[in-house]
């Protein structure tokens, strides 16, 4: 009886292993994260998918995608171009500009440690809950990509290479934008930096500068820079908490951000905080990118702020404009900010157009 | 022989089983619910910078922010026999998912005390050594002692007034450079707790008590930059003896 019943069985896998499509049962080559001695020693394990898990053909395959203009709605524009790896895969506009020549309304974000996103909640207002539902949303919006699912399919359907890359990476050629976003998504987990010279300095292979480590005080100092609370510090090598904050930026809210994906009031005017990480290459900063330097940056913190209902209470003096850094502190603070910057990243031969 | 040991061990099932005439307590899981209230009111993510509440002071405050520490949580029995049940926790009211922990603790059904440590005690307040402590930003500057923090409240005094932010944030206390106070507390409360199967132990913040109790809470001295004021940070600590409460649900 049990005999018959695992006989049964098995022909029941069997039968769905032969029925053409392999998606179900097909394993591609399994790749794990690379998690870097700092994040390990440091940080809880990264966010991966278990609907999704990294394979040698899905980055690939993921990498090709996001460097292939082929997803737009007339073939002109990839996702690279508006998250560019000399960037640290953010754009140097103010607003990205679609295939029409329509401009955005926000600064493009850099794409780095986004495994390390615990709370999963994507884009400057959280309105993508994985990375993958992230990736759907660009090539159909009017104003980025303006393609629809169908018609982008269809082109990769129609490809000499696609559909052998897409067998490769899920045991199908039968292409959908599940696939599509499932891979880019494996390639974008991998975009890990950790190779500034801070993190050789927390790992106590690099020595800074009095200046760098002067200015890493003042942003551990409550009576200066303060900005330890909301942006990382020596046991956080993400340089950033990964929630939203009104960060004194408007009296009036043009743009409600988290408040618009939440339909809550308290959230009206809250932005992610972003990674402090690679500063030197993510120029304009803000999520409208309205400053150009970072100069303007660390001025808006101590001389710039204005309240609304919503200002997060760290950002404590905002009745003076800020925290008042002297001009000594605020060079130190910039050194030490720079000190964030991962060359390696940025030139990584694995995170460029591939071929 | 072989029927002897079949007997022996039947006779053992069957003993394990009979709970009822035994005099064997059954072994309970314990779980940890974390709840905040302002006096009497509930404080909960829905209160979160909207409920306006009046300290011992008369100040008006509203609260973005509420985090806190506790570690060493200990059950006594009354024959004095202590039962660790958890190593440390941070609540996060805006974060349901630390409002109940799950131990992976057991007891014997009885009546308990509960012990624990509010913040970490000097032993265990390491530099960077807890990573889901650390991926959440939690760690205290090394400047002022390092560790982690113990309590982090965010809000606004004044609200129907002037409103002025107060970052009530506590930790080790800096007397001086590079000499450092702990400022943890152990906190051993005195009811009886019944703890009974699928019963769960409710650890109760009282946050109207950091604003009184030795110390009434002055925002006018006290709002900002309190990490490094070792005055502020004492002044915490005396409060944060009455802070806490527990009771079985």
């Amino acid at each position: 009886m049990i005999k018959k019943t695992i006989y049964g069985l098995l022909s029941v896998i069997f039968f769905i292993s032969c029925s053409g499509d392999d998606s179900d049962t097909y394993v591609a080559t399994p790749m794990e994260l690379k998690v870097p001695e700092i994040f390990s020693q440091y940080l809880i394990a990264p966010v991966t998918s278990v609907e999704n898990p990294q394979t040698v053909e899905g980055v690939a395959l993921g990498r090709k995608l996001f460097f292939d203009p082929v997803l737009s709605g007339n073939g002109t524009q990839a996702c690279a171009d508006c998250h560019r790896p000399q960037n640290a895969f953010s754009d140097p506009r103010k607003f990205s500009v679609g295939i029409d020549g329509t401009a955005g309304f926000r600064n493009s974000m850099p794409l780095q440690n986004l495994a390390w996103n615990y709370a999963e909640s994507f884009n400057w207002d959280g309105s993508a809950t994985t990375l993958e539902e992230q990736i759907f949303e660009p090539v159909t919006n009017p104003i980025e990509m303006n393609n629809t699912w169908p018609n982008a399919v269809a082109s990769l359907q129609n490809h000499t290479q696609y559909p052998g890359l897409f067998r490769d990476a899920f045991g199908t050629s039968s292409i959908d934008s599940v696939w599509v976003t499932k891979a880019i998504a494996q390639f974008l987990r991998t975009l890990i930096s950790a190779g500034s010279r801070f993190d050789h300095h927390v790992l106590g292979e690099e020595i800074l500068t009095p200046q760098e480590l002067n200015g890493f005080n003042v942003f551990m100092d409550e009576d200066r820079g303060d900005c330890f609370h909301c942006h990382g510090n020596f046991f956080n090598p993400l340089w950033t908490d990964n929630t939203f904050h009104n960060n004194g930026l408007e009296e009036m809210f043009d743009d409600l951000g988290l408040g618009a994906v939440t339909g809550d009031p308290r959230d009206n005017g809250k932005f992610k905080a972003p990674s402090l990480r690679n500063l030197l290459y993510t120029s304009p900063y803000m999520h409208d990118g309205r400053f150009e330097t970072l100069d303007e940056v660390i001025n808006h913190y101590s001389e710039g702020l204005v309240f609304s209902e919503t200002i997060d209470p760290l950002m404590k003096a905002v009745a003076q404009g800020g925290v008042q850094l002297s001009e000594e502190d605020k060079a130190a603070l910039k050194a030490f900010l720079l000190s964030l910057s991962d060359p390696g990243f940025i030139n990584n031969p694995s995170f460029q157009t591939p071929d | 022989m072989k029927n002897l040991l079949f007997i022996l061990m039947l006779s053992f099932l069957v003993g394990a089983c009979g709970n009822d005439d035994d005099n064997t307590p059954a072994e309970v899981a314990v779980s940890l619910k974390f709840s905040q209230t302002f006096d009497n009111t509930p404080f909960t993510d829905s209160d979160i910078s909207a409920t306006v509440y009046t300290n011992e002071m008369g100040h008006e405050l509203t609260i973005s922010r509420l985090r806190y520490l506790i570690s060493k949580m200990v059950l006594k029995n009354s024959a004095g026999e202590m039962f660790p049940i958890g190593e440390y926790h941070l609540t996060d009211v805006s974060n349901a998912t630390t409002l109940l922990l799950n131990t992976n603790a057991s007891v014997p059904e009885g009546t308990y005390t509960l012990s624990f440590v509010y913040g970490f005690n000097e032993e265990n307040n390491t530099d960077g050594a807890y990573p889901d402590l650390n991926s959440v930003s939690w760690n205290w500057p090394l400047t002022l002692g390092g560790g982690y923090h113990f309590l982090q409240m965010d809000g606004n005094y004044n609200v129907n007034t002037d409103p002025a932010p107060f970052n009530f944030h506590n930790g080790t206390a800096r007397v001086s450079e590079g000499d450092f106070e702990q400022n943890f507390v152990q906190v051993d409360l005195t009811n009886s707790l019944l703890i009974e199967n699928g019963d769960v132990i409710e650890i109760k913040m009282d946050i109207a008590e950091w604003f009184t109790n030795p110390n009434t809470w002055d925002f006018n001295v006290y709002s900002t930059n309190l990490m490094p004021n070792y005055e502020a940070q004492k002044l915490m600590q005396e409060n944060a003896a009455t802070v806490f409460s527990a009771s079985v649900e």
